[in-house]
């Protein structure tokens, strides 16, 4: 009732309001209704298909037929928890490696001379603007048997037969530690380079070592640009389908692939439905649960 | 010594960096100029994939339905974006907000593959009730459409929130109304997070690949797709070719964008400087 209240004492809000709202449970939230009422289907029952109603009305009987066997298989299935397992894992090897290179080179971005830091935060945007379709590509053509790196070493004679680099869980890491690492370095350079150097100076002063400066001031003070960093790699890195596709090989099973083919190959929908829902939970409720840790440590502050 | 360890330290570090960022886009382009269709081994220089390339219906086509839809894709972004974003800023209670900002924000967490799913199977339940729309540039749109608004929403809310307040509620006093005060106040002062939105969801568009397949149809190819079925089989200089001219385009932009804003920086103090004298 008050809903209709306000509507009639500011139609500008509401229109306001109203717009994306109404676009976006058109375009969001209608579309995930029907994944999960989807995934209770079943692939050719009766009239519509997967489509037809859950609710028959037949002789006066209402029945509502509700299939959990697609989660049950789901659970069963070995290989649906090993590729979930799978794709947590490759995304933290990123997050980790991107941390482990991107922290220092944030680090030096941010104590360059304050004329030349644009120039070089620039280079870093730079490969956003080029697709990123084709600079996965590319790692194609490098790691291939034949490719770039293989006839370099061969030619420095580091290796006397090429190295078997693509289509391996390698060719994997470095595709995705390529197409993530400016993720990570631009909130940390953004963290790092406000940083008051007057900190540092203390440090040294009262006798800390530039090592023990770095890890007991620098460190803990940008632990804020560190998370969003991480978190900006290791979610979307968890869903990739692109470069597991072009670089990943037979034992880099990943969840989006998994999803990818349960749509397109076998054409299983209810199936694809289910392990869509299972994953927006395994993904979405965690982290749901960590912007509210963090909210809460916010408003504790 | 150590100060100088360091430094030396820093620039290696810094130069091993870019040269991971840059070593894929310098082989990209020096391919594209490679004589053999031998996949990357240099036999000698050659414009030969440019030219295939001007023959290459699928890649021309494609191209054009790409331009089409990300300049469509930046429109609506931005437009559904910035009512949004003033929705966040502005409205603090209302009934739905928790959903609103959820459904807001969802899409830049969610795996592609999940969203490009949860669109398909919508769209197909309702080609089954009404027996429309057919799969298309239309439907890729929606798709793309989706994803920047989560993006778009993202630039303008930030410039809205540092925006000075008084401003509005000076015009408010002089007599404007909300939607005077919007269009001659709020716009003119977040025409740059405006234009940079655009920019972003223009290239967000015209590079997805994951939603685009979900959501195309027969004969509604874009070029990532092109692109992409061709990757998966191996290895064509002609994707070269057009990496290289993206490059060219890109880099072209970039160089035009930087200049143009060091010159109206250069005019802006220029200004600031005459102020202050007379």
């Amino acid at each position: 009732m008050k809903f209709f209240k306000n509507l009639i004492k500011h139609p500008g809000r509401a229109v306001v309001i109203g717009v994306p709202f109404v676009w976006l449970t058109f375009a969001f939230l209608i579309p995930f209704l029907i994944v999960l009422r989807l995934s209770f289907a079943d692939l050719d029952s009766g009239e519509g298909g997967p489509f037809g109603s859950l609710v028959t009305v037949a002789d006066g009987v209402m029945t509502l037929k509700v299939k959990i066997s697609n989660y049950l298989y789901i659970l069963e299935d070995e290989l649906y928890a090993i590729t979930y397992l799978n794709s947590l894992k490759f995304a933290a090897i990123t997050a980790a490696l991107c941390l482990a290179i991107g922290y220092p080179f944030a680090y030096f971005m941010a104590r360059a001379r304050p004329a030349i830091r644009p120039v070089l935060l620039m280079l870093v945007m730079m490969p956003f603007w080029t697709s990123f379709l084709l600079r996965i590509y590319a790692w194609k053509g490098i790691l291939a048997n034949n490719g770039i790196l293989n006839s370099f070493l061969l030619n420095l004679s580091v290796i006397s037969e090429p190295l078997h680099l693509m289509n391996t869980q390698f060719s994997l890491i470095i595709g995705m530690v390529y197409a993530y690492l400016p993720f990570m370095i631009l909130p940390l350079y953004a963290n790092l380079v406000k940083m008051d150097v007057r900190f540092l100076e203390a440090a040294a002063d009262l006798g800390a070592t530039p090592w023990q400066t770095f890890w007991r001031i620098t460190v803990p003070l940008s632990k804020s640009g560190i998370i969003a960093g991480t978190m900006l790699v290791f979610i979307p890195a968890v869903g990739e389908y692109v470069i597991p596709e072009l670089l990943g090989g037979p034992e880099t099973l990943m969840i989006g692939r998994q999803l990818w083919d349960e749509f397109f190959t076998n054409n299983d929908w209810p199936l694809a439905s289910s392990v869509t829902v299972v994953v927006i939970l395994l993904i979405l409720v965690p982290m749901a649960i960590f912007n509210k840790y963090q909210a809460d440590q916010e408003a504790r502050k | 010594m150590t100060r100088f360890l360091h430094r030396w330290f820093g620039r290696g570090w810094l130069s091993m960096g870019y040269l991971f960022l840059y070593l894929p886009i310098v082989v990209l382009v020096v391919f594209s100029f490679n004589s053999s269709r031998q996949d990357m081994v240099w036999s000698g220089f050659s414009l030969q994939w440019y030219a295939a390339l001007l023959n290459d219906q699928e890649i021309i086509s494609g191209l054009g339905l790409s331009l089409r839809i990300a300049l469509l894709t930046a429109c609506g972004s931005v437009i559904l974006g910035t009512f949004a974003a003033f929705v966040l800023d502005r409205y603090q209670r209302f009934s739905g907000r928790t959903l609103f900002t959820g459904m807001v924000s969802a899409p830049l967490v969610m795996p592609e593959v999940i969203i490009g799913l949860s669109l398909l199977l919508m769209l197909v339940s309702v080609q089954k009730m009404f027996g429309f729309p057919e799969r298309g540039m239309m439907t890729i749109w929606l798709g793309h459409t989706l994803l920047g608004m989560a993006y778009a929403t993202v630039v303008v809310q930030s410039r809205l929130r540092e925006m000075n307040k008084s401003l509005e509620e000076a015009a408010m006093d002089l007599g404007c109304r909300p939607f005077q005060v919007f269009f001659l106040v709020t716009l003119p002062n977040i025409k740059q997070a405006l234009g940079s939105a655009w920019l972003l969801t223009f290239t967000l568009s015209l590079d997805d690949v994951v939603l685009s397949a979900f959501l195309s149809g027969p004969g509604s190819s874009t070029m990532p797709i092109v692109i992409f079925s061709r990757a998966r089989l191996g290895l064509d200089p002609r994707v070269n070719a057009v990496a290289a001219l993206t490059i060219l385009v890109v880099s072209i932009g970039v160089i035009a964008s930087s200049l143009y804003i060091a010159r109206a920086e250069r005019q802006r103090s220029k200004q600031l400087a005459a102020a202050a004298k007379g």
